[in-house]
């Protein structure tokens, strides 16, 4: 008989990162599926091109910095997945096979690798690219839906043009990146992750929730308000960017104040900013004041209890 | 190391071991800042090495009669009348670096890295090792700022010095010229530059230590 000597814990979590992970990858296939069939081969292939150099960033690096390659956690299939998601269809290749190295090996890697990451790599991918290629990053086409005759119709995105009934901005027929168009397959994927406990009902629905009651106050119709979750990035943002286990709050509260000013945040950009879609920033700029909000806001002692007032 | 360095020690020591860019951290503002082409970080680096060696040669001469209560004040008077003879020159004779400059030439003034070696070297030291001394960091200094100029301007525009070199067809990264691009060099190069250093002392370590 062998004993095997180790130290505790003993009781092993069925819940690995792989799982999670596969979770997650599960979740987005909804929304990935709704833009390639909105925008046909080419936003399959950006897709692909993003996955598979996302994976090489990873396995390069880590073969490089000689450490033990973790490829097969799918952490970096999650990124490139997302990230390929946050790009118009029209994304030249290079540019997204860019995105990915800057994703992995900058944002992620640099820091230390998968939990020591500040910034959401994908999101922040996105930023440098959309400040880099504007064009490229902006240049959205109308879906095709794989009709003959036409291989795409470039226009600008609703938020710019607001020229959309809420209908079809809801099901997807509006240009815009892979992943944001079909609002309907991202809740199909929120309601997957809800069920299968992979990620908390607070920040996504806080979020888009402050995103709709600040654009209600600043516009003054609801129409308007629903105008707004509904278009753009809000909610493929808020339901698998925001809610990225590193690089959001732990405390229930903090979440709650995460969400909410991120979500005031997108409004700020959208409404005063220069730039018609504000999601990317919103995320990014609360990733920075996790760590912050995590450890200043008030938050639950395990094993203390507190004082009574005296009368 | 013996207390009195070779002035060809002295000199490398500006480049490489304390390189005020990438090892001291210094002077960092300017670096960030006028490092968008090869041509500005170049001009900035020879304006900055003109003022570091007249000032720490003129405080190497005076340092017996500069008070040590009033050393700051002091060192900043000969700083600025080198870097106000610098603009004056750079306006007659090089108006369009001038104008790229801009701001940043009077500004040589309260860079650290001209009153950290009037402070630590020229101060101590007599003249001749002094204006070595101005020229190592000078050195090390424009040879930093070329380094980051040529790599911002060849990613965010292209070219370098001027000269196109990735051809028609390069879609440039914006991002590298703007100033967040500025930072990510920075912090890219320091980490390179630092890691190279450890290797090559590790190396001579182990030299060491298989000698003896």
């Amino acid at each position: 008989m062998s004993l095997r000597i180790s130290t505790a814990p003993h009781a092993h979590s069925p819940v690995t990162t792989q799982r999670l992970m596969l979770y997650v990858l599960i979740a987005l296939l909804p929304a990935a599926a709704a833009g390639i069939y909105a925008f046909g081969f080419s936003a399959l292939l950006t897709l692909c091109i993003a996955c598979v150099s996302s994976v090489c960033a990873e396995f390069i690096w880590q073969k490089i910095a000689k450490q033990e390659v973790r490829v097969g956690d799918l952490s970096a299939l999650v990124t490139g997945l997302i990230l390929g998601l946050n790009l118009p269809a029209t994304a030249p290749w290079w540019m997204v096979v860019i995105g990915s190295f800057f994703a992995i090996m900058i944002v992620k890697q640099l820091f230390g690798g998968l939990g020591d990451n500040f910034l959401n790599p994908a999101l922040a991918a996105r930023a440098v690219l959309l400040a880099s290629w504007p064009v490229h990053m902006t240049n959205y086409v109308t879906p095709t839906f794989f009709q003959a005759g036409v291989d795409a119709v470039s226009t600008a995105t609703p938020l710019a043009t607001k020229g959309a009934s809420l209908m079809e901005l809801f099901l997807g027929q509006i240009p815009g990146t892979i992943g944001e168009v079909s609002k309907a397959a991202i809740l199909v994927g929120f309601l997957f992750l809800l069920v299968t406990g992979t990620v908390n009902w607070r920040i996504p629905v806080i979020m888009v929730g402050s995103v709709f009651c600040f654009s209600w106050l600043l516009g003054g119709s609801v129409d308007g308000a629903l105008m707004a979750i509904l278009s753009g990035g809000v909610m493929f943002g808020a339901v698998f960017m925001a809610t990225d286990y590193v690089t959001s709050p732990i405390t229930p509260f903090a979440q709650v104040v995460y969400a909410f000013l991120a979500g005031l945040i997108v409004v700020v950009i959208r409404q005063f900013g220069s730039y018609p879609e504000g999601v990317t920033f919103g995320i990014l700029l609360m990733n920075i004041v996790t760590p912050l909000l995590d450890r200043f806001l008030p938050r639950k002692i395990y094993g203390y209890q507190k004082e009574a007032k005296k009368a | 190391m013996s207390e009195k360095k070779s002035l060809g020690g002295v000199l490398l020591n500006g480049i490489v071991n304390e390189n005020p860019t990438f090892r001291l951290v210094l002077g960092t503002c300017p670096t960030l800042a006028v490092t968008s082409s090869a041509l500005n970080g170049l001009g900035m680096g020879a304006a900055a090495t003109f003022v570091l060696v007249c000032s720490n040669v003129a405080i190497s001469m005076l340092r017996k009669f500069i008070p040590d209560q009033v050393r700051i004040p002091a060192f900043i008077v000969v700083i600025c009348t080198f870097v106000t003879m610098v603009q004056l020159l750079m306006q007659a004779f090089v108006p369009s670096l001038y104008e790229s400059l801009g701001m940043f030439i009077p500004l040589i003034v309260v860079n650290c890295i001209i009153l950290a070696r009037a402070e630590a070297f020229a101060s101590k030291n007599s003249p001749l090792p002094s204006a070595f001394d101005g020229l190592g960091m000078g050195l090390g200094f424009t040879l930093a700022l070329t380094l980051m100029g040529s790599i911002r301007e060849l990613i965010g525009n292209g070219s370098v010095f001027g000269v196109n070199i990735l051809g028609a067809s390069y879609q440039p990264m914006l991002l590298i010229v703007l100033a967040s691009g500025g930072f990510l060099t920075f912090g890219l190069l320091l980490g390179t530059f630092n890691l190279i250093v450890k290797k090559i002392e590790k190396k001579k370590a182990a030299k060491e230590v298989q000698a003896a």
